[in-house]
């Protein structure tokens, strides 16, 4: 899965404009407001799913739903699998990134891009893999390095971003008052890339929740698991609802979390970029250790996946190329993932324009609830939209147009966080420009705002693109009768332990999601360089 | 005659916050009026409200006869016939400096009729043709001015608004482009507003000055007026240095510590403060046996190159004044000086 992980990092744009102009940020339109007012409501279904789930059982059966053994050993799968991978992920993530951004590490140019490639593996496919090398792993421990080696880029790549962006006019004096390197590392550096860490760890919090693939695979059962296993026996089951339920519990604590953790910091604007780059720490005799342990890490999180693909394309030979079958996926993947992809952004153009440029209650409505659902789990959304299709719109039950809905609503977050920094980057004064050159509102937004949002928009439509291409939860739930997309392909294949033909559907996944990881990478190297 | 701009009884408040109150301005056609205040005033409000990017609470604004805006009714900003020029130049970043300046001309930018347009508003600026092709990033700061000013010309306008247009600038290609443009609008003829917080601008530049003050205008009038009789005293300070001496008037005359001064605007006699400029006064060495005029002690020098401040204790009970002085043989500090008034005084409240 790929998923922005520069996330809410500052995106203020530097203000120049001092002068009381409350009035700048425009009312929106009637049609604007219908539109973000429908899918502020449209977000509202998963959490309300959960209630009227709960509801509609009776509290006393929702108690006995709850309170029984089996709940309590996923809750302490799941909670354990958070406490410990969160914790590795953000020593891996922050050691990395110091090591390759601030040292004299030998090959930094080389390390730095690399880093960020595992991105482009969905986190089922290095599951598969791993369960290919040594097939007896299963459990926590497996999870937990599986997991591990999936998600440390999330903290890596805003931490590196951060490190670069930080003046090191600040680190140097901190030398010149006495600290050593370790001092001014965990005294100035560590709490300014507070904010980074926590992002990235929230986004690693909500994907171990949401993930199911994963944990599928070495039979590790977390809510996640659970619920869907539960929704095979008994679709829309009141057991699945209540599972479901604690494990939004479970995910409004992580968010509280994080939020009590962040406190009221802020990104501190620093500066306008560092002029200079910070002097390199010499490593001396830990190049060594250094080096190796980088290296081990590249063979772990990329040279197992990727030589346990070959391994098996080369075992299966010519015979797991079936060319009508990863035709036909590749052809609905690329369909349902470029009508999401444009649906999707579309859509985000009025919810950012709200967001950016009006600050009235609609805006913060709008905020809250984007922060929300975008940390619910997949699961949740797709049960709760099978639930409201069966029950009212029977029609839509197992349609396109309902799983297209799903990914909009799984998936709108990163393009929005895209499209808002890419809008609030057109300055009004642009706009007001064209105005008084004889231009009317509409014309305007297509030859100004549109046109500069454009490389922004394109780059939100491609991680939703990539996001939805390798979605498995959602789609295994939602998909139409008929519908074989590249990950339910290879779900099936690996499902049925047949690794060799389920080889060509991960290496199409990955090859997918490479260019994307691209443009995650550049992306975190303008944040640097504004 | 009709007015190209009559703005009448103005008001605009921002959250309760007062910023535009019962404002009252004609600018006559082919002129240039300067709105001059500190920053927070209100003037750039009162810019925007012309423009149409802001709608009035009060009162009315019509161009060249048309009213645009009022509380009930307000003219789209793109139907207004004004030009705009911002602060920062707002060129757009995705066009060429030639697709920037055709942006408001209608036909498409490679058509022989719209080249001919961008070459001549290069040529009215002062650019080379050759800058048509440019990014708006490739120019300087002076230059992305010009683009924008060529920008907002090629629709001719009725009347040009522009938004401290200079103060992005450094101090030496500020005065060049201001002179530039000024000649430049006045040859075209063009009606504009300039809003500004830069006095000396405002002075230079301008046929009608309006000094704004907590979203009032304070005074209206040429400059020399404005800067010669000021209405009052904070008008007289912004405006530029001045010295404040308190003083009795009777019949035009206000006698004061450096003696009797005529006065032009009188309100009636009595005690009163009379505002000088530091230019009016003239301070020379005075030998012993001399005891007219005024005398008083220099107890500091300032040497500033061209001209010379010098503090002056007058002999009499009040503050030291600053003379300032073309710096030729400047009296010595703890000399004896006479201080000569030159011309008339202003008496204020």
């Amino acid at each position: 899965m790929v998923a922005p992980p520069v996330g809410r990092a500052g995106n203020e744009t530097a203000s120049r404009q001092v002068a009381p102009r409350s009035s700048r940020t425009a009312r929106p339109g009637p049609l604007v407001s219908a539109t973000v007012a429908i899918l502020v409501a449209a977000t509202c279904i998963p959490l309300g799913y959960v209630v009227w789930g709960a509801v509609s059982v009776g509290w006393t059966r929702a108690y006995q739903l709850v309170v029984r053994p089996r709940v309590g050993e996923l809750l302490v799968n799941t909670v354990s699998l958070v406490v410990v991978t969160v914790p590795l992920c953000v020593i891996v993530g922050v050691g990395l990134a110091w090591l390759v951004e601030r040292t004299d590490l030998p090959g930094r140019a080389f390390w730095r891009p690399l880093f960020v490639a595992p991105l482009a593996i969905p986190a089922f496919v290095n599951s598969y893999a791993w369960v290919g090398v040594i097939p007896s792993l299963h459990g926590l421990w497996a999870g937990v390095l599986i997991t591990t080696l999936s998600y440390f880029p999330f903290v890596y790549l805003p931490v590196a971003a951060t490190l670069r962006r930080l003046d090191p006019a600040v680190e140097e004096s901190a030398r010149a008052l006495g600290s050593d390197s370790a001092g001014v590392f965990f005294r100035v550096v560590l709490p300014q890339l507070r904010l980074a860490i926590l992002g990235g760890a929230l986004l690693i919090g909500v994907h171990l929740l949401a993930e199911f693939g994963a944990f599928a695979m070495v039979r590790f059962d977390t809510f996640t698991v659970a619920i869907f296993q539960q929704y095979q026996v008994t679709f829309d089951g009141a057991a699945g609802s209540m599972l479901a339920g604690v494990l939004v519990v479970l995910c409004m604590a992580l968010l509280l979390a994080e939020a009590l953790a962040r406190g009221t910091a802020r990104y501190s604007r620093i500066g306008a970029g560092a002029p200079r780059a910070a002097t390199s720490i010499h490593l001396g005799r830990n190049m060594f250790p250094a080096s190796v342990g980088l290296a081990l890490l590249a063979v772990l999180a990329l040279g197992v996946p990727v030589w346990t693909i070959l391994r098996w394309l080369w075992i299966g030979g010519t015979d797991v190329w079936a060319p009508a079958d990863i035709g036909t996926a590749l052809i609905q993947t690329v369909g349902l993932a470029a009508v999401a992809a444009v649906l999707t952004t579309v859509l985000a153009f009025p919810v950012a324009w709200v967001a950016v440029r009006s600050n009235g209650v609609l805006a913060r409505v709008v905020e809250g609830s984007n922060y929300v659902t975008s940390s619910l789990p997949g699961i949740v959304t797709a049960l709760a939209l099978v639930t409201v299709a069966i029950h009212f719109v029977r029609p839509l039950y197992q349609s396109v147009p309902l799983i297209v809905f799903a990914y909009v609503l799984l998936f709108m977050p990163r393009a929005l966080i895209n499209v808002r920094a890419g809008l609030a980057q057109v300055a009004p004064g642009l706009e007001e420009a064209s105005r008084s050159l004889g231009r009317s509102p509409t014309e305007t937004f297509f030859r100004v705002t549109l046109r500069l949002t454009a490389p922004a928009a394109a780059a939100g439509a491609s991680l939703v693109f990539v996001a939805v291409a390798t979605e498995l939860t959602a789609t295994l739930l939602l998909a139409p009768t008929g519908t074989r997309t590249l990950s339910m392909f290879f779900w099936s294949f690996s499902s049925e332990l047949d690794y060799a033909s389920a080889a060509p559907y991960a290496l199409v996944l990955v090859l997918l999601a490479i260019p994307v990881t691209l443009i995650l990478y550049r992306q975190s190297t303008k944040v640097a360089a504004p | 005659m009709t007015t190209t701009l009559d703005i009448r009884g103005l008001g605009k408040s921002f959250n309760d916050h007062t910023v535009l109150d019962h404002i009252d301005l004609q600018v006559s056609p082919g002129s240039t009026t300067a709105v001059v205040g500190s920053s927070g005033c209100g003037k750039t409000t009162l810019l925007r409200l012309v423009a149409g990017f802001e709608i009035p609470d009060d009162g009315t604004i019509a161009i060249s006869g048309r009213t645009v805006a009022s509380p009930e009714r307000a003219v789209a900003p793109h139907k207004r016939s004004v030009g705009y020029v911002a602060q920062d130049g707002a060129l757009f970043p995705h066009l060429t400096v030639g697709q920037n300046i055709a942006y408001g001309l209608t036909g498409s930018a490679r058509s022989r009729g719209v080249r001919d347009r961008i070459v001549e508003l290069l040529e009215t600026v002062s650019l080379d043709a050759s800058y048509a092709s440019r990014r708006p990033h490739q120019l300087s700061g002076g230059q992305q001015q010009r683009v924008a000013l060529a920008r907002a010309l090629a629709r001719k306008p009725e009347l040009m608004l522009l938004d401290e247009p200079f103060s992005a600038l450094d101090t030496g290609l500020r005065a060049s482009t201001r002179k530039a443009v000024a000649q430049l609008l006045a040859d075209a003829g063009v009606t504009t507003l300039l809003v500004t917080h830069d006095q000396e601008e405002a002075l230079s530049i301008a046929d009608q000055i309006a000094v704004m003050r907590d979203g009032r205008f304070t005074q209206v009038g040429a400059p020399q007026d404005v800067y010669r009789k000021p209405k009052d005293r904070f008008t007289a300070e912004f405006l530029g240095d001045c010295i404040s001496l308190p003083c009795t008037v009777a019949s035009g005359i206000a006698e004061c510590a450096l003696g009797s001064v005529p006065v032009q605007t009188s309100f009636g006699d009595g005690p009163a403060t009379l505002a000088l400029r530091p230019e009016q006064l003239v301070a020379s060495l005075v030998s012993d046996s001399e005891g007219r005029d005024s005398i008083g002690t220099v107890i500091a020098i300032e040497f500033l190159g061209h001209d010379v401040l010098l503090t002056i204790d007058p002999a009499a009970d009040i503050a030291p004044i600053i003379v300032r002085q073309h710096s030729l043989n400047p009296p010595p500090i703890d000399a004896k000086v006479r201080i000569e008034v030159l011309g008339s005084g202003v008496a204020l409240k």
